[in-house]
């Protein structure tokens, strides 16, 4: 279908909706087609395998943030997403869609980033596999051809040893956020053994700030974690607009960095006790 | 610019408050207008039309949904329940009883997203707290209350429940209730 409409340039997938439907009530794209994959067999699936989740095209983010198999294989996609918008809005939209869609103020790419996801594409020329780094090309911008349909993203496991953490802060709840940040950290033996960041709102487009040369070896509960500020800061590109300055969002980012670096090392702490008691 | 596509109609049949619901449209017609153009159900208000203000929203097989942010179309394989739908006038569901009873709206434009989404939430949270009450809430906007007594119209709402007053029927109601108000 998309190979027959795809191509004249003015086609685009219809999954959640959420952020295309209000797109085009506002008036600011007009597609001449609109393909509704809503029917289509098997893109509901979500699966959780010994190395990842796999999250089919259909699947709401609610469903995402309720399925326990899901919490317990990656407990970060639970905490991400519930900063996904509103509930109401998590019923309706899909993980894939908002990846897809490739808004930096969007979460779940971000997560995708962080935990070197990939995303499954399909086209009547066959399949492939783009890894997220390859995915992403500006905002708005991924590496989707007009005749292909993204069937599905992989979030890769973290390791027992790896703890994450989430955090954004936004003028109301459920508003994009004026900045957020995903750390993962590994500690082993009470020490840490990498440190990575993702951003939202902050980046053109989903990055990975890996800050481990900064702490590695560093006694994991005494990081000083204002250590990698500086990496921060010189690794944003936030914009002024009408909610928050650039150099407003490039403190917040740098304060959440802090923040979640050392929640993650708390979670990774606690993962490993608990899995040791 | 490109060329507006000619308009096809479809025909558009949607189980609406238990009961089928047919007309012929256009592809590209949201389910909110639907609703209110089509079938003439104009209990669902439609505020923003960008899915923030959540006055539009409805039950999608039991689950709140913004009405302004789908078609009609996708809707053909869902049960779509309105405000018209969780009772009537002489024959109130408990959260429009308890919106009446603690002065839960004053306008009324955003009272028809609250119930919707407030009847569902209650289903999976039957004893909230005032905070949890408010972020249940927080996808809904109004603009004359300042939410105290909507907050106190949700846990009313959840007392009248636990007291089994189910009149108007909730969400998962047996498909031969008698249907309120269709507004037809």
């Amino acid at each position: 279908m998309l190979a027959e409409v795809g191509h004249d340039g003015g086609a685009k997938v219809l999954a959640g909706g959420q952020s295309l439907i209000p797109i085009l009530n506002m008036r600011l794209a007009s597609p001449r087609h609109l393909v509704d994959v809503n029917g289509v067999a098997g893109l509901d699936e979500l699966e959780v395998t010994a190395d990842g989740v796999r999250v089919g095209a259909l699947v709401r983010h609610a469903r995402l943030e309720h399925d326990e198999d899901v919490y317990a294989a990656s407990p970060l996609l639970r905490r991400v997403v519930r900063h996904v918008a509103h509930p109401v809005i998590r019923n309706r939209g899909t993980t894939v869609g908002s990846i897809a869609h490739a808004d930096p103020a969007a979460e779940m790419p971000a997560v995708l980033a962080l935990t070197g996801g990939s995303v499954e594409v399909a086209s009547a020329r066959g399949t492939r596999e783009i890894p997220w780094h390859d995915f992403f090309v500006g905002p708005l911008e991924t590496a989707l051809e007009a005749d292909e349909l993204a069937v599905a993203v992989r979030f890769p496991l973290l390791g027992a040893t790896t703890g994450t953490a989430f955090a954004e802060r936004a003028r109301r709840h459920g508003d994009y956020a004026l900045a957020g940040v995903a750390a993962a950290v590994a500690v082993e033996d009470g020490v840490v053994g990498s440190a990575r960041l993702s951003f939202v709102s902050v980046t053109e487009v989903p990055t990975v700030l890996d800050v481990t040369e900064a702490v590695r070896g560093a006694e994991a509960e005494a990081v000083d974690w204002t250590v990698v500020d500086d990496l921060v800061r010189d690794h944003l590109a936030p914009e002024d607009d009408i909610h928050a300055t650039a150099a407003y969002r490039a403190m917040l980012a740098t304060r959440l960095a802090q923040l979640t670096l050392s929640d993650a090392v708390t979670d990774s702490l606690a993962a490993q006790g608990h899995s040791a008691a | 610019m490109t060329e507006p596509v000619p308009e096809a109609l479809l025909d558009v049949t949607v189980t609406v408050n238990d009961v089928p619901r047919h007309a012929r449209v256009p592809a590209r017609r949201l389910l909110s207008d639907f609703l209110r153009h089509d079938l003439g159900l104009t209990g669902t208000h439609v505020g923003c039309e960008h899915g923030v203000c959540g006055a539009c929203t409805v039950l999608v097989d039991g689950a709140p949904a913004r009405s302004c942010l789908m078609f009609a179309v996708t809707a053909q394989a869902h049960r779509v329940t309105t405000v018209e739908g969780l009772g009537t006038v002489e024959a109130m569901g408990p959260v429009q009883r308890a919106f009446t009873e603690c002065h839960g709206l004053q306008c009324g434009f955003c009272t028809p997203g609250f119930v919707t989404t407030v009847s569902a939430w209650l289903e999976d949270h039957p004893d909230p707290t005032a905070d949890e009450a408010r972020e249940a809430i927080s996808g809904n906007l109004c603009r004359c209350t300042g939410y105290q007594n909507i907050v106190r119209s949700v846990l009313r709402a959840a007392e009248l429940r636990a007291e089994g007053v189910v009149p108007g029927g909730v969400v998962d109601a047996a498909p031969n209730r008698p249907v309120g108000g269709d507004g037809s």
